[in-house]
């Protein structure tokens, strides 16, 4: 049985892309073009996943060349997931950005782009050949790099150097682990290398690779002490870019660490010590560095960086408990990351500026919206109900049961943290009497807006709301899917029996 | 530029090269050449005809803007990867016509997958020089 429908989420993106290029010149119908293409692109994501879901492991060989010679596709419970995730993050990106990306953006190819890089997303979570998820991950920068530096404001310019300097620097010390390993072992295909690294007895330089790995996700993944590139540059492009990246690029280094530590690197103490170590620093670093800012999508970028540290301890502890916490707790983040960054859009079409100082009085002005951004708001922190609250529950009770008194000690600062860090920005832009500055109301454009534009902005917003909730009030069954993954990737042999058959 | 010898012998060069392009696309398969290749030496021979003769008079001879040969490249290539798809076969699979046509040789969907790749090429590249070349 052949698998055709796993290169569909890579396909279409690939598609609309290709009819939007026909269209260059027209940025009307480049917008329906896009919103229809991600549609259709989280259609087949959805049916990928449902697939996945009941616990089979699908492959499909490019060109027919079998693993471990051909590029394999493989979509297990974990891809599937997330393949669905970003399709609809990346629809609900789309549908904002198609109300508030100007022509002069879409002019130079932002809507394309704006696939590509879904391609490039769905792609990586798909890959099950090393180097074809490096291949994955340059699509992803290189229409990242376009996306940050497109308009060519003078801030978006400065931000984008670092991102782009770091991102190279990750993917030179990812392609070096690369080779490292392809000089050791002779293959790439994740689960031929699995097998073989089992065997090898030059431990000391395979690990010498894991902690290039280590290093290259983790710099992509803005990891303690390799983060300072996230907070300045992921303020400076538009609302709707700085949302997909927020949602997703961060998440990418992620599931890249599962897919590799799990396959490849699996329980070696030095490591998991040091990852261990890492992701408390981590969480409390971005925590702290939230506090202290002003403006709200800096804010929200050293939240990226504290949650990434739950999800890096999850991958340290490697019990049971703990993956299903932090996979439930990538799934959760994707949803309210991506939220987060097209609330401060539409926050900057009211007030003018993302800056807390010149915003406020938003409760009073617009309650029912206020409320809508509330839910998003104390789901990001983890209130219970809501869906950040069952992941870190899961993610205490591994701590717990490991013993692991500074990772508790870490995860509850880091979520009291972030529960300041949110309050502070509810008192700020939702209570405080608003400030009125004659320079800064130029840029509030959203009372000149028609009702159905203010609709088409606000859409996304109600969606990524719904879907937080929705994994909230099913977290059981989130629960036992997360549990699925974790088997999955605690038991590598699965994943090999399911790419490379014994004969 | 505005010597006679450089005019005169871009006139003859502009369709050898662009012959010589494609011999290296159509060589391709098993040696080396390909689409990539192939595409460049096109976009050198269109470049030189400009170096010679004007950019305007290079557009005037192409019709059309390069840019709009990426996506109908991206598309040829595309097709060419989902083509075995309805064979049931995987995306991407080689798929070859039983006997070989003279000169061409073997026709395969992996050489329509090249000729994409040929195309984006030019367009890319003579996109991005002609761009530079205007803003002065």
């Amino acid at each position: 049985m052949i698998s055709h429908f796993l290169i569909w989420p890579i396909l279409l993106p690939l598609l609309s892309a290709i009819v939007m290029m026909f269209f260059w010149s027209k940025p009307r119908e480049q917008r329906v073009i896009s919103v229809v293409g991600h549609f259709f692109t989280l259609i087949s994501a959805i049916f990928v996943a449902t697939r996945t879901m009941k616990g089979d492991i699908y492959t499909l060989f490019a060109g027919n060349w079998e693993a471990p010679y051909g590029i394999v596709f493989v979509g297990d419970a974990l891809s599937g997931a997330l393949v669905a995730l970003a399709s609809f993050s990346a629809l609900a990106v789309s549908i904002f950005s198609a109300g508030s990306i100007g022509n002069g953006r879409a002019s130079f190819g932002f809507f394309p782009i704006l696939q590509f890089l879904l391609m490039g997303l769905n792609g990586s979570f798909l890959a099950g050949d090393l180097f074809n998820l490096y291949v994955w991950f340059e699509v992803i920068i290189i229409s990242s790099f376009v996306l940050i530096t497109l308009g060519s404001e003078k801030a978006q310019l400065e931000g984008a150097m670092k991102y782009v300097t770091m991102n190279l620097l990750a993917s030179i010390i990812f392609l070096t682990g690369i080779a490292m390993l392809y000089g050791l072992l002779g293959s790439l295909n994740l689960a031929d290398l699995s097998r073989r690294i089992a065997e090898s007895p030059d431990i000391g330089l395979i690990n010498t690779a894991a902690v290039l790995l280590l290093v290259g996700f983790g710099i992509k993944s803005a990891l303690f002490p390799m983060y300072f590139w996230l907070p300045a540059s992921y303020h400076t492009p538009p609302a709707a870019v700085s949302a997909i990246f927020g949602g997703l690029l961060t998440k990418v280094g992620v599931y890249a660490m599962f897919r590799v530590f799990s396959l490849l690197f699996i329980d070696d103490p030095f490591i998991r010590k040091t990852i261990i170590i890492l992701a408390i620093l981590s969480m409390i670093a971005g925590a702290l560095g939230a506090m202290v800012q002003e403006n709200i999508r800096k804010i929200f970028s050293y939240l990226i960086i504290s949650h990434i540290g739950f999800m890096f301890a999850g991958l340290g502890l490697f019990t049971e408990l703990a993956i299903i916490g932090a996979i439930f707790y990538l799934f959760h983040d994707i949803i309210a990351k991506t939220n987060a960054f097209l609330i401060s859009g539409i926050i900057y079409k009211i007030r003018g500026s993302f800056r807390l100082e010149n915003i406020g009085g938003l409760y009073n002005q617009f309650p029912y919206v206020s409320i809508l951004f509330a839910l998003a708001l104390f789901s990001l922190v983890g209130t219970p109900p809501l869906s950040g609250f069952w992941p870190k529950l899961y993610l205490l009770q591994g701590a717990f049961a490991d013993l692991n008194a500074w990772m508790m000690f870490g995860i509850l600062l880091a979520s009291l943290l972030t529960l300041l860090a949110v309050v502070k920005i509810w008192i700020a832009a939702f209570w405080k009497k608003p400030q009125v500055r004659k320079e800064i109301q130029e840029r509030a454009v959203w009372h000149t807006l028609d009702q159905q534009h203010k609709i088409i902005l606000l859409t996304p917003i109600i969606m990524l709301t719904l879907a937080s909730l929705l994994l909230a009030f099913y977290s059981s069954e989130v629960g036992s899917l997360a549990a699925l993954i974790a088997q999955q990737l605690s038991d590598p042999r699965i994943y090999i029996e399911a790419v490379i058959p014994t004969p | 530029m505005n010597t006679i010898i450089l005019k005169t012998a871009s006139k003859y060069l502009l369709p050898l090269l662009l012959l010589f392009s494609v011999f290296i696309l159509l060589r391709g398969h098993y040696l080396p050449g390909g689409g990539f290749v192939g595409g460049l030496v096109a976009a050198i021979a269109f470049v030189l005809h400009a170096f010679a003769n004007g950019l305007p008079e290079t557009q005037r001879l192409m019709r059309i803007h390069p840019g709009f040969l990426m996506p109908v490249g991206l598309a040829i290539a595309f097709l060419s990867g989902i083509f075995p798809m309805l064979f049931d076969l995987p995306f991407m699979t080689g798929m070859w016509k039983k006997d070989p046509i003279p000169v061409i040789g073997s026709l395969g969907s992996a050489l329509f997958f090249d000729i994409g790749v040929y195309l984006v090429v030019i367009g890319s590249s003579l996109t991005i020089l002609f761009t530079i070349s205007e803003t002065k």
